[in-house]
């Protein structure tokens, strides 16, 4: 196969080493600022449950954490299919790269299912901020409803958005545009996704594990 | 990153197995009521997690020293986000807002 000095690169670039340097390090840029979004998210959380604590554990245990523990593993090893991917990629097996790309997708719409499901029964409950919210709760706990769908409902748009960077992925990759050389975009939505699924690892334990001692549904 | 380092596959899996590990563990933690142990348990499993996975399966172990630069900033700017915010609302009080008001009548008057 084509070493670095060989393979193609913009004219811009010294060479493809500098290149990929540079498309990762844009694609890091762009992720811190992903995690400033969250962290902002984050402080108004950490606000609020440091004054009512009792209220986010009682709201947090209105919500199915087996769901989202399940949930949890989904990503992890839609997250162990991307890695699997890459390797594909830098082994030049197509194979792996569209087959391990297609059960990331797989496993991302699973993740985005369950949650459908979740969010479905918060829907029938009256337990979405907005018109019909359920008025016999106070207003920490809607405040705890409001920060959970804001956080988890930011993090699903993130979800859809990685399903189609890979869609597009699988595409070029089928079409054999990728090589040992050249594969910078595959590392790249794979950083991506890896990141949501960090997100996510975050908001486990923070939202869902808070009243988990209380037993689903109390 | 480049052809020349491949991480081998049984790294993954090693990896993958020590997320999953570590998944178990926090569920299984969250079950018992530990009181204020609880919480630190939870965020320090979340970050080993999160460190893993930007380690390995992010490669990060394996890049040039101006991403590891990037990512120690960006972690920095959240800190400072949460300490900065923290240190004014742990500080000050906001009796007359109407969460306070809340918390006062049915919190802290049934405690005492």
């Amino acid at each position: 196969m084509s070493s670095h000095s060989t393979a193609m690169h913009q004219h811009q670039f010294a060479d493809a080493k500098q290149q990929i340097e540079a498309s990762m390090l844009g694609m890091w840029i762009f992720l811190m600022t992903e995690l400033l979004l969250f962290g902002g998210l984050f402080a108004g959380y950490v606000v609020y449950r440091s004054a009512y604590p009792e209220a986010f554990a009682f709201g947090s245990s209105k919500l199915e954490w087996p769901l989202a523990a399940a949930n949890t593993i989904i990503l992890i090893v839609s997250s162990l299919t991307m890695v699997l991917a890459v390797y594909g990629a830098q082994v030049n097996s197509r194979a792996m790269l569209v087959g391990f790309l297609l059960l990331t997708i797989l496993f991302g719409a699973a993740f985005l299912g369950l949650k459908v499901v979740e969010y479905h029964a918060h829907w029938i409950h009256h337990e979405v901020p907005g018109f019909g919210f359920r008025t016999d709760w106070e207003a920490p706990v809607q405040m705890f409803f409001l920060i959970y769908f804001m956080l988890t409902g930011i993090h699903a748009i993130h979800m859809i958005v990685g399903i189609g960077l890979v869609s597009y992925i699988i595409y070029k990759g089928y079409k054999r545009t990728y090589s040992p050389a050249y594969h910078t975009p595959v590392e790249i939505v794979g950083l991506y996704w890896h990141f949501v699924d960090i997100a996510w690892v975050f908001l486990f334990p923070l939202l869902y594990l808070v009243g988990a001692h209380f037993g689903v549904g109390e | 990153m480049s052809t020349e380092n491949i991480v081998p596959r049984k790294t993954y899996l090693l990896v993958f197995a020590g997320l999953m590990v570590l998944t178990i563990i926090t569920v299984i933690a969250a079950r018992f009521d530990l009181g204020f142990i609880n919480t630190p348990i939870a965020l320090g499993i979340a970050i080993t997690k999160a460190a893993l996975i930007v380690m390995f399966f992010m490669n990060v172990r394996h890049s040039s020293s101006l991403i590891k630069l990037i990512i120690i900033g960006g972690i920095l700017w959240v800190l400072i986000l949460l300490v900065l915010t923290m240190i004014d609302y742990a500080t000050r009080h906001f009796k007359d807002s109407p969460y306070q008001k809340w918390r006062i009548e049915n919190v802290v008057s049934k405690k005492q």
